[in-house]
């Protein structure tokens, strides 16, 4: 049985930079249980000689040529973004450095 | 307490490909903002990514370079984070397959040779770059770097110095370069190197924590932070302080490491196969193709020139330094030319002219074949070492043959003896003192007038008939 608590719930929604309220991580407290617990259920299977599964396709080795193709036109990369000053993407400001 | 220093290194290098690694936008550096981009580069919803063949094909032969195990099966994988260094989310990267793994590449500190072990070489996409600069509270974001094709390798925890660290920057630095998978300029960034250093008492097992130092412009800075950082969390420890794990910067006008605010959470990236992207399988006969198409790498080369040549150690090592040097060496060589004369000109004379017009050897108007000839020149007597430089700097400036200068400027040494008796006797004729000071007993006054012959033929006279007949003049 896998057991969820309620601040597993608060980091995954951390992670997912997903604001919940209490009646939210509640319900998905037990809803998360339930899905691994059925989860669960595929450890019962004896896979010893099963090889991992790395891919749904049953492909490999998919490639392009290095080619170098046209790329979009910049004011039409730049039109879908919030906000842009026509050469960049414009984000709020990242402060990444402080000296200690 | 006296204690040791335990690091490893993470490299990312940009591989020189002409499309990035997923997509078919240009790679170039100096295009402006957000103008090699394009909806996988983006991270638009529902572009598809497809791996670049040629950044299989580079980083393949990196790893075999570096020794490393070809992995018959590897896949990428998604990182999950939010940053705005990219629009989708995660960044594709490889996570528990990586194209290559256990390798190793040897280094030299002092005349010590030592191994430092390779981790792995993984294939990556770069992220976007930000720019601080724009003001009004806002950041920029340029894509054009998103989707750059990296190879990130990762070193064991190996070495101990800051000398260390620098031998295994620099010696994977010309291997990369030998198998021209990357421009490795360093002032692109196509070569950033990550340091995780930690001490710990000298004898004991478990490593110290570690702190990580990046975002380092050169190899000699970057070897210049270890150095601070194990002073530094020699002296928090001995303080009795604790060392925190941390990502710290290089202040390099400070020549001191600082500690960089860490991004709100703890990293738990969330690794799970990339659905877009189907497995890289490698066989026997690919691998074998790729290592049948490696260069001789540097080591070898040295080893076998070192062999060959009875240069010095350390004519050759500058002698190889670059691929394109080595190259352009053994063409002289093999033209004919002798290997201490091809070497001595090569590091001198050109290098100096090289220098001075801050040119590379590849870009050089000067042919290997054409600075053999030169030699050849010199060989048969037709100018002499002295005429050979000024040969040598017109022969740099217009790219002509060395034979067509000599002829166009009328330089062939003048070994005619009786024209050069006749000079001989004429500058014996208008400096009695000095031949009488000669006569005398002061040999060294011969030197005057060989410099006076040389003068009065432009410095044709080949200097050891000049020699033998002023000897024989002078002592008749």
């Amino acid at each position: 049985m896998s057991t969820i608590t309620k601040a597993d719930v608060e980091y995954v929604a951390g992670l997912a930079q997903l604001q919940l309220d209490d009646d939210a991580k509640e319900r998905l407290t037990h809803e998360m249980a339930t899905i691994l617990n059925y989860m669960d259920k595929l450890n019962e299977l004896d896979t010893e000689n099963v090889e991992p599964m790395m891919h749904a396709m049953a492909m490999t080795n998919v490639f392009r040529e290095d080619v170098v193709e046209p790329s979009l036109p910049r004011d039409k990369a730049l039109e879908g973004a919030p906000s842009h000053d026509g050469e960049f993407f414009l984000v709020p400001k990242i402060l990444e450095t402080d000296n200690v | 307490m006296e204690y040791e220093a335990v690091i490893g290194m993470e490299v990312h290098v940009q591989m020189n490909t002409r499309s990035k690694v997923f997509c078919g936008c240009s790679t170039n550096f100096h295009a402006p903002p957000n103008t090699n981009v394009c909806p996988v580069c983006l991270g638009m919803p529902g572009a598809m990514p497809v791996l670049n063949r040629e950044m299989v094909t580079k980083s393949t032969m990196a790893g075999l370079a570096l020794n490393c195990t070809i992995s018959r099966w590897s896949k990428q994988d998604r990182k999950n984070y939010f940053y705005p260094d990219q629009a989708k989310n995660y960044q594709i990267s490889q996570y528990d397959l990586p194209l290559c793994h256990d390798g190793n590449l040897e280094i030299e500190v002092n005349g010590v040779k030592k191994d430092i072990g390779i981790t792995r070489a993984h294939m990556e996409e770069d992220t976007a770059r930000n720019t601080h600069t724009i003001g009004g509270g806002q950041s920029g974001v340029d894509f054009n770097r998103a989707g750059m094709p990296l190879l990130e390798i990762v070193t064991e925890p190996d070495i101990t110095s800051s000398d260390e660290a620098f031998a295994y920057l620099t010696s994977l630095k010309q291997i990369l370069a030998y198998l021209n998978v990357s421009d490795c300029n360093m002032e692109e960034g196509s070569l950033r190197a990550e340091a995780n250093i930690s001490v710990r008492p000298k004898g004991q097992k478990e490593f110290g924590t570690k702190t990580e130092v990046k975002n380092v412009a050169s190899f000699s800075g970057t070897a210049k932070a270890i150095e601070y950082e194990i002073k530094r969390q020699i002296k928090v420890l001995n303080d009795g302080g604790e060392i925190i794990q941390e990502t710290r910067g290089w202040d390099a006008d400070k020549n001191r490491t600082f500690s960089q605010r860490q991004k709100e959470s703890a990293h738990d990236y969330r690794y799970f196969p990339e659905p877009d992207l189907v497995p890289v399988v490698m066989d026997d006969a690919w691998e074998q193709s790729l290592k049948d198409s490696l260069p001789e790498l540097p080591a070898a080369r040295r080893a076998r020139l070192e062999d060959s040549t009875g240069l010095s150690p350390y004519d050759v090592q500058v002698l190889t330094a670059t691929k394109a040097m080595a190259d352009y060496f053994e063409t002289v060589m093999d033209q004919g030319a002798d290997a201490k004369q091809a070497a001595n000109w090569i590091m001198g004379d050109l290098q100096k002219l090289l220098s001075a017009a801050d040119q590379d050897i590849m870009d050089a108007k000067v042919s290997a074949v054409d600075l053999a000839d030169l030699l050849a020149l010199i060989e048969d007597g037709t100018i002499s070492g002295k005429i050979a430089k000024e040969v040598l700097e017109a022969m740099f400036e217009t790219g002509d043959a060395p034979k067509k200068i000599v002829e166009d400027k009328g330089l062939v040494q003048i070994t005619d003896t009786g024209a050069i008796d006749a000079v001989v006797e004429e500058i014996l004729a208008n400096n009695p003192t000095q031949v009488e000071q000669y006569k005398g007993g002061n040999e060294k006054v011969i030197g005057f007038f060989v410099g006076q012959v040389m003068k009065a033929t432009q410095g044709k006279a080949n200097p050891k008939i000049v020699n033998e007949a002023l000897r024989a003049a002078l002592n008749a």
